[in-house]
């Protein structure tokens, strides 16, 4: 089991959190093993973004214990867990001003990494996400949404993080180009093996990416389970309403 | 070279165009006598100046420094030792009423450290004047005369009507009702005399003109206009640094009359004849080194080509030293006004209000601290320049859009990694159009800081401005527009280099 001691799973144990006075989360525990994808659901304002940046202590908990690993996730361990986790915007997130190759290994150099091994490392994770050499030289504003995806997520892979967060990875994208990076996820994500939260409102998304998915309303899960499980046992009434939702062709066809 | 090396490199050939007004404003070296800005403070300043000289004290004259609050004030600060000053203003100065008693004067500037001369002999204060002819027909020599003839026509400057020391009380004291009263623009009045369109007017008793067209002054018999004496003010400690000065002020005392006077005017203002060949010709010396000798007027090409050689580099240098400064300062305050917003809008207000403060005005209010020459000019131009660049720094960093803010964080970057690596990058076009408006309004305010002795593009604006000589002006006027255009240009070019260039396309490109 060498490949688990690399990596982590993650947790949140009752953690609560108020903006302004007003409750966006309600006590709530998540349990995410190593090396597990799970899906984080729901309508917007349900809590989902501020569950999945608890993670990297963009959000701090008013209480409960947040983990990544072992390590407990605090202002001050922040920096620390950062180095250890991946992260992808719904937009990418990439900066206007550098190259897609600049914005891929912007860290490690900051971080000293040798030259050498950032210029192999950029080659291995290109063709492993389907970037051509030629996409990397150019500016953001010069690539296609998927492309700017695929760019964000080597980024998010660069310096091998244990864990992997994607907030609305693909929510930006066109139907085609968003069944394609899907796939190319689902490969990326099980070759390598990472424990990956990501957040989406797409309920077929979250089953194809993950293998189990958490449903969020009103400030907490409501239910956390398989697809299968989702589908057999709806546990709260509004995982049965974005079950209704999800419409199939054959039943728009009727 | 580094761009550090490129930076400090610049910063000392800056230094270097200014340092001849650092060693200036040291303490010791020659004596400086100031002028005000018109013909007259010229030329009595370089009689001054001669005289000294003919005694063997070295003087230089720091001219046209502007209005009395300026010269005042760089005379109590020590930037300059000596200038002409009239009784009259002194005491309004010095005692906040327009009369005063000699010794009252004489002991208000004792109090400052400073003497005064006994009058040089001419007094420039209001009085009446005739034609020469009908002073002779009428036998007029004093304004009481004037109450026996009321129907010669009278034609006044409009504020000689309206103040209250003026006309109303002249009128009661000497008891003139005349038939005829205009109001006049006071340059309008002499001509108006000329074509006898009007035939007494009020005229600064040594007006050039009052030589020109024969007029005569009429005698304030009764002293109705408060005494506007001539006098050389000079600081107590110039007697013992230059002990040959008390024979300077000795010598200049008594000398010039109204008459003689108003000769030199005419001389250097209707024939165009430089101040000091006016007063080289007046004491029969040779002019000091360096005067200019034509009397001519130059042509305005050669004019042009003249200025920008003489004053261009002190321009260049003042503006380029606020604008380094104001940048140093200011990116700095907008990076604390951004991450401090309280603290910010502190700031941001400041500045602001440095930027209303009218600049002649901060100019005088910086006199008592920095003297007079570069040194207030550099501080009042970084002043001026800092709003620009406080505000643009905020607005650029403000205009970074969240989510970037956010991935920067997220993806671990330390807070000084983002500013450096994305913010300032990002917002780097926002902040160096605001440098390069800070340049333009210094190169601008610049020209105004000829009036408390910087040099630059300003000396040719504002001595054409009290001599009403357009040409003059122009040759400041028009480089110093060219320079602000150069400044834009320059600035494009700069943009090139510091604007990362995805980000300098975006704009031009996006719809």
């Amino acid at each position: 089991m060498v490949a688990c001691l690399q990596m982590s799973g993650v947790s949140l144990e009752g953690v609560r959190k108020s903006f302004e006075g007003r409750e966006v989360l309600l006590p709530t525990d998540l349990a995410i093993r190593a090396g597990e994808r799970l899906a984080l659901i729901g309508p917007s304002g349900s809590g989902k973004s501020t569950l999945l940046r608890m993670f990297i202590g963009l959000v701090l908990p008013d209480a409960g214990r947040v983990r990544v690993g072992d390590i407990e996730v605090t202002r001050e361990t922040a920096p620390l867990v950062r180095a250890k986790v991946g992260w992808m915007p719904q937009d990418g997130g990439l900066f206007p001003h550098l190259t897609a190759a600049e914005n891929v290994t912007l860290v490690a150099r900051l971080r000293g990494e040798p030259e050498a091994k950032n210029a192999a490392r950029l080659r291995e994770l290109a063709e492993l996400v389907h970037v051509s050499p030629a996409l990397l030289e150019r500016h953001p504003r010069r690539l296609s949404g998927g492309e700017r995806q695929r760019v964000a997520l080597m980024r998010a892979l660069f310096l091998e993080p244990e864990v992997v967060l994607l907030d609305e990875p693909l929510g930006a994208l066109d139907p085609l180009v968003r069944a394609r990076l899907q796939d190319d996820l689902v490969t990326v994500f099980d070759a390598l093996e990472k424990t990956v939260v990501l957040v989406t409102h797409d309920l077929a998304e979250a089953a194809l990416l993950a293998h189990s998915i958490a449903v969020v309303h009103g400030g907490t899960i409501v239910q956390r389970a398989s697809m299968r499980e989702l589908r057999d046992a709806p546990a709260h009434p509004f995982v049965e309403q974005l079950l209704g939702a999800q419409r199939s062709l054959a039943e728009a066809l009727a | 070279m580094s761009g550090r090396g490129v930076a400090s490199l610049v910063l000392v050939v800056l230094l270097a165009l200014l340092a001849p007004a650092r060693a200036r404003a040291a303490g010791s070296g020659p004596l400086r006598i100031g002028s005000k800005r018109f013909t007259e403070s010229y030329v009595v300043a370089e009689i001054a100046c001669a005289v000294s000289r003919k005694h063997g004290v070295e003087v230089v004259h720091e001219q046209g420094l502007g209005g009395t609050a300026i010269v005042f004030r760089a005379l109590e600060q020590g930037s300059v030792d000596a200038y002409v000053e009239y009784t009259g203003t002194l005491a309004t100065t010095l005692l906040g009423r327009e009369t005063g008693e000699p010794a009252a004067l004489r002991e208000a500037l004792e109090a400052k450290g400073l003497r005064s001369s006994r009058p040089l002999g001419f007094e420039n204060t209001y009085a009446l004047a005739v034609r020469a002819a009908d002073a002779t027909r009428l036998s007029l020599r004093k304004i009481g005369d004037l109450a026996g003839h009321p129907e010669l026509r009278v034609g006044l400057s409009h504020e000689f009507v309206g103040r209250a020391d003026g006309w109303p009380g002249l009128s009661a004291r000497y008891g003139l009702h005349p038939t005829v009263m205009r109001g006049l623009d006071h340059a309008l009045a002499y001509e108006a005399v000329a074509r006898s369109e009007v035939d007494v007017l009020d005229v600064y008793t040594t007006d050039a003109k009052i030589a020109r067209l024969g007029l005569t002054v009429l005698e304030d018999d009764r002293h109705y206009f408060p005494p506007y004496d001539a006098v050389l003010v000079y600081r107590a400690d110039v007697t013992t640094r230059a002990p040959e000065f008390a024979v300077v002020v000795r010598d200049l005392e008594g000398s010039l009359d109204a008459e003689v006077m108003r000769r030199l005017n005419a001389r250097a203002e209707i024939d165009g004849v430089p101040a000091a060949r006016v007063a080289a010709e007046h004491l029969g010396v040779a002019p000091a080194a360096g005067t200019p000798s034509g009397s001519g007027r130059r042509t305005l090409s050669a004019g042009l080509l003249a200025s920008v050689a003489r004053h261009g580099p002190r321009h260049v240098g003042l503006v380029a030293v606020a604008v380094v400064v104001s940048s140093m300062l200011g990116i700095p305050l907008g990076l604390l006004a951004f991450f401090r917003p309280r603290l910010g809008a502190l700031v941001l207000g400041l500045s602001g209000v440095f930027q209303t403060i009218p600049s002649l005005a901060l100019f005088c209010f910086l006199i008592p601290i920095f003297g007079i020459g570069a040194m207030p000019a550099l501080v009042a131009l970084t002043l001026y320049g800092l709003l620009p660049v406080v505000r643009n720094t905020h607005t650029g960093l403000a205009s970074v859009p969240p989510e970037l803010r956010e991935t920067a964080q997220a993806i671990g970057l330390s807070p000084f990694e983002r500013l450096r690596f994305v913010e300032l990058p990002i917002a780097s076009r926002t902040i160096l159009a605001g440098v390069k408006t800070s340049a333009v309004v210094a190169v601008g305010t610049a020209t105004i800081a000829a009036f408390i002795g910087a040099g630059g593009l300003g000396e040719p604006i504002a001595t054409g401005l009290s001599l009403g000589d357009v040409a003059m002006i122009l040759e400041g006027a028009l480089p110093s527009a060219g320079l602000a255009l150069l400044v834009q240009a320059g600035f494009g070019l700069l943009e090139r280099f510091v604007v990362p260039r995805a980000l300098a396309d975006v704009s031009s490109s996006a719809p």
